[in-house]
């Protein structure tokens, strides 16, 4: 007997756009993908839960700094801090760093040109909830866009994330200007993790790329383990 | 009341906002050796003390005007 679908949620802020891209992409991995309104306080019995890409609240002020405060926003730091799986997607990255799950900050872009391609990654953790499917040192074809992808710290916090093991992704060219070109960063339990890329918009060939797939169903595997574990 | 915050890149971090703003100005033919662009934020406050207007707007700045990691601001106190 198959065993039971993860129930994963994706938040919807006013303003997200790739909600639905990612439900529909972790459905067809085989969770059980839940629509979570921003304003819902509780969530739903998840096993994970997805902050997608868009501009929440219209990006005002600084990207993610008003979504951090929405009611759906608290429920995931407390799932996060009960060991659940919160991966944040651009936009969710900005929200996680604003919330200070996530270390850093987002930027606009060195260029400041809203930047809209396909990129190639190379995963430097397999070790995670997140990257299990993929092998360290592998290449990731996945697209980007967004116009504050700068994600930035400062060295000496840089040095202290790469001892840690918190440098999950890395664009092998430069992309936004990021500090050492880190594409997707984890908290320090490796339950959190934030990217700029879009794994939800790479899940089928006929995309370009399949390559998120391997993120997006390494994070459902995680979570139907999760799930076996409590129940 | 009002209050007038000013927030800024820290210093160090690239603003490439201020770089255009800065490459701009020379193509007009001013001498310009910097530019920083940062924001203004102006707040009414209901409050009636200026010391404790400025408190509690640094205690917004702290908690959503400004992001410490990038950002530094300053509170002024108007009127």
């Amino acid at each position: 007997m198959a065993s039971p679908q993860p129930r994963i949620g994706v938040i919807t802020y006013p303003g997200s756009q790739d909600d639905r891209d990612a439900l529909w992409a972790l459905a067809a991995l085989d969770a059980e993908a839940v629509p979570v309104w921003h304003e819902e306080r509780e969530l739903p019995d998840l096993d994970a839960v997805v902050l997608p890409g868009g501009f929440s609240y219209g990006d005002h002020l600084r990207c993610g700094a008003i979504a951090r405060f929405s009611p759906a926003t608290a429920a995931a730091c407390e799932l996060a801090a009960d060991g659940g799986l919160v991966l944040g997607i651009c936009n969710g990255f900005q929200i996680l760093c604003e919330a200070g799950l996530l270390p850093g900050v987002l930027l606009r872009n060195e260029s400041l040109r809203f930047v809209c391609r396909d990129v190639r990654l190379t995963v430097e953790r397999d070790d995670l909830p997140f990257t299990a499917r993929c092998a360290q040192g592998q290449s990731l074809v996945i697209p980007v866009k967004h116009g504050d992808g700068r994600w930035f710290a400062p060295e000496d916090a840089y040095e202290e994330l790469a001892a840690n093991g918190q440098i999950v992704l890395r664009y092998d060219e430069a992309c936004n200007g990021s500090t050492h070109d880190v594409a997707g960063v984890c908290n320090e339990t490796g339950n959190v993790m934030g990217l700029m890329p879009h794994p939800e918009h790479a899940v089928d060939p006929l995309l370009g790329s399949d390559d998120g797939a391997l993120l997006l169903a390494s994070l459902v595997d995680a979570a139907r383990a999760r799930a076996a574990a409590l129940a | 009341m009002r209050a007038t915050v000013l927030v800024r890149p820290k210093s160090g971090i690239l603003d490439p906002q201020g770089d255009a703003v800065e490459t701009a100005l020379e193509h007009l033919g001013f001498s310009v050796s910097g530019a920083r662009v940062g924001k203004v934020i102006d707040l009414e406050l209901d409050a009636s003390d200026p010391a404790e207007a400025k408190a509690e707007v640094e205690k917004m700045c702290e908690q959503l005007l400004a992001n410490p990691l990038m950002e530094s601001y300053e509170v002024e106190i108007v009127g």
